[in-house]
C-alpha cells in the first residue's frame, strides 16, 4: 500500500473515532443526574422554578435527548462548538483563550522529559549495571509511580512554602511591571514547577525506553565496527547508537501525547495554571455540556493528529517502515 | 503618685487620642492583592448572585445603602432615606454629583432601572417582589412603591443585592443575563472600575477617581487573584504574595494562619451572608416523618464534638436556621445537647423496638460536597448508639446531589444554606409551605408545613417594628426547634485573613462582599 492511501485510511479512521467520542461523551453527560440549571442554582445560592425552567428552555435542555444530540452534532459538523452555558461565552473563544497556556505547559514538559529522559537513558546504558544506571532507574520509576498531584504538592511544600523560591501558582504575577523581557522571565518562573511535575511522569518512560533500545543497539555489529575503526566513545554513543535507538522514544512520545494532556489536567489544577485542564475540570463540575464536549472534541482531535504525525515522523527516521 | 507624675499622666492621656489618630490615618495609594476562591460567571451582581460575583461586584457597583458592623443601615449612594408612615413607600435621596465609570450622572432613573432588572432577573424573588413601581419625581429622588410593608427591602438595598447599574448601558435592549458588558467593559457605579478580567486568573480593579465619596477609595488598585486551592491560598498569605483573603473556612488552614504573627485572622462579620450547616430531614416520607425520630437523632448528635473535633473550635454553634450573628437569632431554644439515653428512651416510647441485631431501623444520609463528608460519616457510628443503621450516600457532584434532594428522594442530608441578609430573603424559603417545589434545590426540600409557622413568617416579614419582628421570629424558632425539620449544627467559620500591613481590613456583615473603599495599605 502506498503512503497516500495509508494516510487517507488513517484520517478516515480518525474521523470515525471523533464521531464516536462525541456521541459517547454526549450521551454519558446527559445520562448523569442533574444539569447546568442545578449548578447555576448552586452558585447563585438558590433559585426558583421559573428561573430553572428559563435556563433549561434557553439552552434547549427541556428537549428530548436525540434532538439535543442531533442539534449538537450538526453544529459541530460546521465547526460550531456552541455557547458555554456557564461562562456565557462561545466555547471556541474559551478554548482558544486557554489553549496557549496548556500548549506551553505540555510542550515544555514533553521537551524536558524527552531530552532529559533520553540523556539519562543513554547514561544508564553506558554502564547498565553501574551506580548511575541504578540511580536513574530508581528516580524514573519513582517519578512514574508517584501520583502527579502528590509530586506537585510536595514540590510546592518544598520550593514554595519551606524555601520560597517559586510562586504559589498561576501563570503570571500581575503586580510585576516591566517590558517583554521581565514578563517572560516571570512566566518562566511560574512555568518551572508545573513543567517539572508534569515531566516527572514521562521521564521514566523515555529514560527506560532509551536505555533499553540503546542497550540493544550497542550490541549491534556496526557499533563494534565503529569502535574498531577508532571512533571515540561519545561519538559511538551519540552519533552512531542514539540515532538508531531514537525510534522507540519517538513512538512513545507520540503515543504519550494523550497522557500528557490528561496529566496536564491534574497539574494545572494543583498549580492554578489557567489552561484547558482547569477549564475541563470546572466545566465538568458545572455540567457545562458544550464546554466539556468542546474540550473533549478538541483534545481527541489533537491526539488523533499526533498519532498520524508520529507515523509520518517514524517513516522519516526509519525508511524501512513502509506501511502502518 | 507625685504631682509631677500625675501631670505627666494627664499630659499623656491628653495626647493619646492624637497619637492613635495619627497612627490610624489612612494612607492613599498602593496595590492590594486579594485572593478569591472562585471564577465568577460574570461581574454583574444584578443578574448573578453568589459570593464569586459579590466580591468584585461590590467594588464595581455601589448600592443605595451599606451596613455597619451592628446591622445599622448607613448612607451610601442614597445620602438619606425615609419609610412612609403606612410602610407602603420608601424614598431614597441620592447623593448629588455621583457618576458612573463612563462619566454619565447616576440618576433616579438608573435606580428604577436597577430595581426592575434585579426584580426580573435575580434568583431571590422575595427581595423586590412587593415593589410595584419606582417613581422618579426628580433626578435625585427615587420612591419605591410597595404593595405591602416590606422590611427586608432595607438589607436588599445593600451590598451585592441591589447594584446600581447604568440604564444607558444595560438597558440597550439586550438580555441583561447575557449582556456582553457583564464581564468586560463593565460600566459601574462603585469605588473601583474594571481594568481586566481573565477567567481563572485574576480581576484587576483600579480606583475610580470621580467616586462620589471624596478622597475614597484609598487604594490605587486591587488585584483579585483567583486561587481555588485552600492550601495554595494559605501559602500565598504566609509568603505575603497575597494581602487579604475573605471567606476562609477550612479549620486546619485557619489554625495554621493564626500562628503567623504577620497576619490578622478575624472571624468578625459575615453574619448577613449567614451561612449555616445543618442536618435536614425528610419530614413527609419514611421514618424521619415522625417528629420523635428527628428529636432522638438530634439528641444523639453531639454538636460540641463536631465543633471541637471536626471544626477545631473555629466555628460558632447555630441552634436555629437564623445566623447566630443576626439580631433575630434566638439563643434560648432547645439546642438538643447530646443525651444518648434520652434519645433511646424517645425511640423506645415511640415504639421503635430494637431487633435481634440491636437495630431499630435503617436510614440514609446524603452529602453533596467533600467538605461536609465528615459529618455524614460521623452520623453512622453515632446513630448506631441509638439503634439506627445509617448508610452514607455520596453523590458524584453537586448537580447529582441537588437532583436527589430537590426531588425529595432522601431521609437525611447534610446541607449548607445562606441567610442572605434579612430572614425574608434566605430563611423563609426553607420553611414556607408554599415553597415546597420539586426540582428546586434550597426550596422547602424538607416538605415541612405548619400554618402557624407560615403565619409568623408573614407577620415578621410585614412590619418595620424590630421589636415585633424579634418576637415573631423568636416564636418561629421555638416551634422549629421543637418540630425539627432541620437540626442546625453551626455557622460556617468564615474568616477574613489580612496581612498586618492592611489598614481597616473588611469586617462588614457582608464580609468581603462589601465595598473596600476604606481599606488601605500602611506601607
Amino acid at each position: 500500500m502506498d503512503f497516500c492511501s495509508t494516510l487517507a485510511k488513517r484520517i478516515g479512521f480518525g474521523l470515525l473515532l471523533l464521531f464516536a467520542v462525541l456521541v459517547l461523551n454526549f450521551s454519558l453527560i446527559t445520562i448523569a443526574p442533574g444539569d447546568i440549571a442545578d449548578t447555576i442554582a448552586g452558585v447563585m445560592g438558590g433559585a426558583n422554578e421559573q428561573v430553572l425552567a428559563e435556563i433549561r428552555a434557553r439552552y434547549g435542555l427541556d428537549q428530548p435527548f436525540h434532538l439535543q444530540l442531533w442539534r449538537y452534532l450538526s453544529a459541530v459538523a460546521v465547526f460550531d462548538l456552541g455557547y458555554s452555558y456557564y461562562f456565557n461565552t462561545p466555547v471556541t473563544t474559551l478554548i482558544l483563550e486557554k489553549l496557549p497556556a496548556t500548549l506551553l505547559l505540555v510542550f515544555s514538559a514533553q521537551i524536558v522529559a524527552i531530552i532529559v529522559g533520553t540523556l539519562l537513558g543513554v547514561l544508564a546504558a553506558k554502564k547498565p549495571n553501574g551506580a548511575v544506571s541504578l540511580v536513574v532507574t530508581f528516580l524514573s520509576l519513582f517519578g512514574f509511580a508517584a501520583p502527579v498531584f502528590w509530586t506537585g504538592i510536595l514540590l510546592i511544600i518544598l520550593l514554595v512554602s519551606v524555601f520560597p523560591v517559586f510562586p504559589v501558582g498561576g501563570m503570571t504575577d500581575v503586580t510585576i511591571e516591566g517590558g517583554f523581557f521581565i514578563q517572560s522571565l516571570d512566566l518562566l518562573h511560574h512555568l518551572c514547577l508545573p513543567t517539572v511535575t508534569l515531566a516527572s511522569i514521562f521521564l521514566a518512560l523515555y529514560s527506560r525506553h532509551a536505555r533499553a533500545s540503546m542497550l540493544e543497539v550497542l550490541g549491534a555489529d556496526y557499533i563494534r565496527t565503529a569502535r574498531a575503526k577508532g571512533v571515540p566513545e561519545h561519538g559511538v554513543l551519540y552519533k552512531h547508537a542514539l540515532k538508531n535507538a531514537l525510534g522507540p522514544v519517538v513512538t512513545v512520545a507520540g503515543l504519550q501525547f494523550s497522557a500528557v494532556i490528561s496529566g496536564a489536567v491534574v497539574v494545572e489544577t494543583v498549580f492554578s495554571w489557567p489552561g484547558l485542564g482547569t477549564l475541563a475540570l470546572q466545566s465538568i463540575l458545572a455540567r457545562d455540556t458544550p464546554t466539556i464536549m468542546g474540550i473533549l472534541f478538541f483534545s481527541s482531535f489533537v491526539v488523533i493528529l499526533f498519532n498520524i504525525l508520529t507515523d509520518i515522523t517514524l517513516r522519516a527516521i526509519d525508511p524501512r517502515i513502509k506501511s502502518g | 503618685m507625685t504631682k509631677r507624675n500625675m501631670l505627666l499622666v494627664a499630659l499623656l492621656a491628653a495626647c493619646l487620642p492624637g497619637i492613635i489618630a495619627w497612627a490610624d490615618e489612612p494612607k492613599r495609594g498602593g496595590t492590594l492583592v486579594m485572593s478569591v476562591q472562585n471564577t465568577p460567571r460574570h461581574l454583574n451582581p444584578a443578574v448573578q448572585s453568589g459570593i464569586a460575583t459579590g466580591e468584585p461586584g461590590t467594588q464595581l457597583f455601589a448600592s443605595p445603602l451599606r451596613y455597619d458592623e451592628g446591622w445599622n443601615p448607613q448612607p451610601y449612594l442614597a445620602q438619606s432615606w425615609a419609610v412612609a408612615e403606612d410602610g407602603l413607600s420608601v424614598t431614597l435621596n441620592l447623593v448629588k454629583g455621583a457618576t458612573f465609570h463612563d462619566g454619565h450622572p447616576i440618576t433616579s432613573e438608573d435606580v428604577a432601572f436597577s430595581v426592575e432588572t434585579v426584580k426580573a432577573n435575580h434568583p431571590f424573588k422575595s427581595m423586590f417582589e412587593p415593589v410595584e413601581r419606582v417613581d422618579t419625581p426628580d433626578a435625585h429622588t427615587a420612591v419605591l412603591r410597595l404593595s405591602r410593608p416590606h422590611p427586608a427591602l432595607m438589607l436588599a438595598m445593600s451590598s451585592q443585592l441591589l447594584p446600581i447599574i447604568p440604564q444607558h448601558v444595560y438597558g440597550d435592549g439586550q438580555d441583561p443575563k447575557t449582556h456582553p458588558q457583564n464581564s468586560e467593559n463593565v460600566v459601574g457605579s462603585g469605588p473601583f472600575k474594571l481594568v481586566e478580567y481573565k477567567r481563572d486568573q485574576h480581576i484587576i480593579l483600579e480606583r475610580y477617581e470621580d467616586f462620589f465619596i471624596p478622597n475614597r477609595p484609598y487604594l490605587d488598585k486591587i488585584v483579585m487573584r483567583i486561587i481555588k486551592d485552600g492550601s495554595a491560598r494559605t501559602i500565598a498569605l504566609d509568603n505575603e504574595q497575597v494581602h487579604v483573603s475573605g471567606f476562609e473556612e477550612l479549620p486546619r488552614d485557619l489554625l495554621r494562619l493564626r500562628k503567623n504573627a504577620d497576619l490578622n485572622v478575624s472571624g468578625e462579620g459575615y453574619a448577613a451572608i449567614g451561612s449555616i450547616v445543618w442536618l435536614a430531614f425528610n419530614t413527609q416520607q419514611g421514618k424521619t416523618a415522625d417528629k420523635r425520630v428527628r428529636q432522638a437523632i438530634a439528641y444523639a448528635v453531639d454538636r460540641d464534638f463536631i465543633l471541637q473535633a471536626i471544626m477545631l473550635q473555629t466555628a460558632r454553634a447555630a441552634k436555629t436556621g437564623i445566623h447566630p450573628g443576626s439580631p433575630f437569632y434566638d439563643d434560648s431554644v432547645n439546642g438538643y445537647d447530646v443525651d444518648i439515653d434520652k434519645a433511646n428512651r424517645i425511640l423506645d416510647e415511640a415504639g421503635y423496638a430494637r431487633g435481634d441485631n440491636g437495630v431499630r431501623f435503617a436510614l440514609t444520609v446524603d452529602f453533596g460536597w467533600e467538605s461536609v463528608k465528615a459529618y455524614a460519616e460521623y452520623l453512622k457510628p453515632q446513630l448506631k448508639k441509638i439503634g439506627i443503621d445509617v448508610t452514607v450516600r455520596a453523590s458524584a457532584d453537586f448537580p447529582s446531589w441537588a437532583k436527589r434532594i430537590s426531588n425529595h428522594e432522601f431521609d437525611m442530608t447534610i446541607d449548607n444554606v445562606f441567610n442572605w441578609g434579612d430572614p425574608v430573603i434566605g430563611v423563609h424559603r426553607t420553611y414556607s409551605s408554599d415553597n415546597i417545589k420539586k426540582g428546586v434545590i434550597w426550596s422547602n426540600t424538607q416538605q415541612y408545613a405548619n400554618p402557624r409557622v407560615d403565619e409568623l413568617m408573614k407577620l415578621a416579614g410585614a412590619t418595620y417594628d424590630i421589636g415585633a419582628r424579634k418576637r415573631h421570629y423568636a416564636e418561629f424558632q421555638q416551634i422549629l426547634a421543637d418540630e425539627l425539620p432541620i437540626y442546625s449544627l453551626y455557622a460556617s467559620p468564615y474568616h477574613t485573613v489580612a496581612n498586618t500591613t492592611v489598614g481597616n481590613p473588611p469586617n462588614s456583615i457582608w464580609g468581603t462582599c462589601a465595598p473596600l473603599d476604606r481599606v488601605y495599605l500602611k506601607n
